[in-house]
């Protein structure tokens, strides 16, 4: 019993037991995350300067973050408000229950389904030569050039892809989690199912809604991999992680404070989306009590 | 019935927009010999050298980067059971901090932090990064499994048990915690699996030649190939992540009836 507690209890034992993990953290995680947060504001020469936030000003920057902020608001709002009635439709009891267990599986599936191949997937679709580009022209349809799969909307489509999914993904336990008697009382009181929606299930589902609606925009602001299979990098604007993966692979030694500048930019917003989400997600955990 | 015709509705739409772009691709791939459905395109992929080389870099990849995850994260899972419960929601935080840091900045970070160190200046130096990413990338996944295996097998009873009967850490880890965490082991495993084989972004910062980046590179000089390999990938990603969704499903059951 003694050697039980001795394991237990010892401090030191946990603290051995958790070094290697942590260690691993502070040389991968937390010391480049703080270095970009320190670097930002130091010149070459060490000293204190706000010269390499201030390039954030430049035109094609703020461009740039208009652009994502945009991209990433239509896909979190758009693929939110489809991925809600997806939702819907995977916990009525209106379908059979093997057809919703395969829409989890495949929403599980398909929200992860980014980067190049799903880049790949949609030129094969609606690229020049896409499947469907090709079908559309033959009856007489020609979507370029006025869309095009490289420009905001392709994006966003694509986007969708996995944005959509994902709303499903947390949205359906919890439209699930409507108590049955909520329902029941509000139609006692004499209310449609229009009233009940709108003034009963909406208003309970609202914090879960916005808090997922949140995580869909940082998802969307840190995608790299998709936007850069679809515009190849180059072409005008670019969405933001394109501009700091491009601070990387071209010469660093360049201007290095912008792409610290850069990437701090990058963790505020991701850490105001996903804060803003985690806030909102315990309002909703009451409702789920 | 009315709620039923709208549940429909959304599924039809649904599907076809997800299910378009899937078909697409697999017509797409075959259409490599003009006029006629063919497997050119795989026949070409399979055959050509690049492929191998850098399927297998990324298989060997994910290998050590789960071998890795799992010798950093078991300990750590356990002795948050074990012997410091309080520190839970230390740990809880710190292991959903990969989503606030996109990969494009932690890679960004990493070569910034390391630059003209033996991480960035040797192959074995930047290996080490590409695997150290991975294990970031992985981390809210791999440790909620692992996290989620030793909740339901009550680890701490089980360690105490086998305490009392004598047992010391080394033999109670090997003997009683890791055969009973297996499955989440599994598919914490496969979800590694899944992001390391497909992961692009790191990969082709640190100059790795990995399958991401080949992917990318494919669809610069060839037209269907690109769409072949899309196949392929997809049938990696995709049966990895429903074997967990099974997997999971299984194990939330034993969980239920454990639990009770």
């Amino acid at each position: 019993m003694q050697h039980v507690r001795s394991i237990m209890r010892g401090r030191g034992r946990v603290a051995i037991a958790l070094a290697p993990f942590l260690l691993f953290l502070a040389a991968f995680l937390f010391w480049p995350a703080t270095s970009i947060i320190v670097e930002s504001v130091l010149d070459r020469q060490r000293n204190l300067t706000l010269a390499n936030l201030m390039q954030l000003g430049q035109p094609f920057i703020m461009a740039s973050f208009v652009y994502t902020m945009q991209l990433s608001a239509v896909t979190a709002v758009g693929g939110g408000m489809l991925g809600l009635m997806l939702a819907y439709a995977t916990v009525s009891d209106a379908l059979p229950p093997a057809l919703r267990d395969a829409m989890t599986t495949f929403c599980g599936v398909a929200s992860n389904f980014a980067g190049v191949p799903l880049a790949f997937a949609f030129i094969a679709t609606l690229g020049q030569l896409g499947v469907v580009t090709q079908w559309l022209r033959g009856i007489g349809i020609a979507i370029y050039p006025s869309f095009s799969l490289y420009g905001f909307w392709g994006l966003c489509l694509t986007y969708l892809y996995f944005q959509i999914p994902l709303m499903t993904l947390v949205m359906a336990p919890a439209i699930a989690g409507l108590r049955r008697e909520w329902r029941e009382a509000a139609t006692s009181l004499g209310a449609s199912a229009a009233t009940y929606w709108w003034r009963v299930a909406l208003p309970i589902l609202m914090p879960s809604i916005l808090a997922t609606t949140a995580l869909l925009f940082g998802n969307a602001f840190g995608a790299h991999a998709t936007a850069f299979a679809l515009t190849g990098g180059g072409s005008q604007t670019s969405v933001v992680t394109i501009l700091i993966g491009a601070q990387i692979s071209s010469d660093a030694l360049a201007n290095p404070g912008l792409g610290n500048a850069l990437a701090l930019g990058m963790i505020v917003v991701m850490t105001l989306a996903i804060g803003a989400s985690s806030a909102l997600s315990a309002v909703a955990a009451r409702w789920t009590r | 019935m009315r709620r039923g015709i709208w549940a429909w509705l959304w599924l039809g739409a649904g599907a076809l927009y997800f299910v378009v772009p899937l078909a697409a691709t697999l017509q797409f791939s075959l259409q490599a010999r003009r006029g006629e459905l063919s497997l050119q395109a795989y026949q070409n992929v399979l055959a050509s050298p690049a492929f191998a080389a850098s399927f297998m870099f990324s298989l060997q990849t994910a290998v050590v980067t789960i071998v890795a995850s799992t010798l950093l994260l078991i300990p750590t899972a356990y002795i948050i059971h074990v012997a410091a419960p309080r520190l839970r929601t230390v740990i809880d935080v710190i292991v959903v901090l990969p989503f606030v840091i996109p990969p494009v900045v932690l890679v960004f970070g990493l070569a910034r932090t390391y630059v003209r160190t033996p991480l960035t200046d040797s192959h074995l130096g930047l290996h080490v990064l590409l695997v150290a990413g991975y294990i970031v990338l992985s981390l809210p996944y791999m440790y909620r499994s692992i996290d989620t295996g030793m909740r339901v097998i009550a680890v701490r009873q089980l360690a105490e048990a086998a305490q009392s009967l004598g047992a010391g850490a080394w033999l109670i880890m090997t003997r009683i915690i890791m055969p009973n965490i297996v499955p989440s082991l599994i598919s914490g495993g496969f979800i590694t699996f899944a992001i390391v084989m497909g992961e692009f972004t790191i990969a082709a910062l640190l100059a790795q030649p990995a399958f991401g980046p080949y992917m990318s590179l494919l669809a610069s000089s060839k037209v269907y190939e690109p769409s072949a390999l899309t196949v392929i990938s997809l049938l990696l990603t995709w049966g990895s992540i429903v074997i967990i969704q099974l997997l999971g499903r299984r194990a939330g059951g034993v969980g239920r009836t454990g639990g009770a």
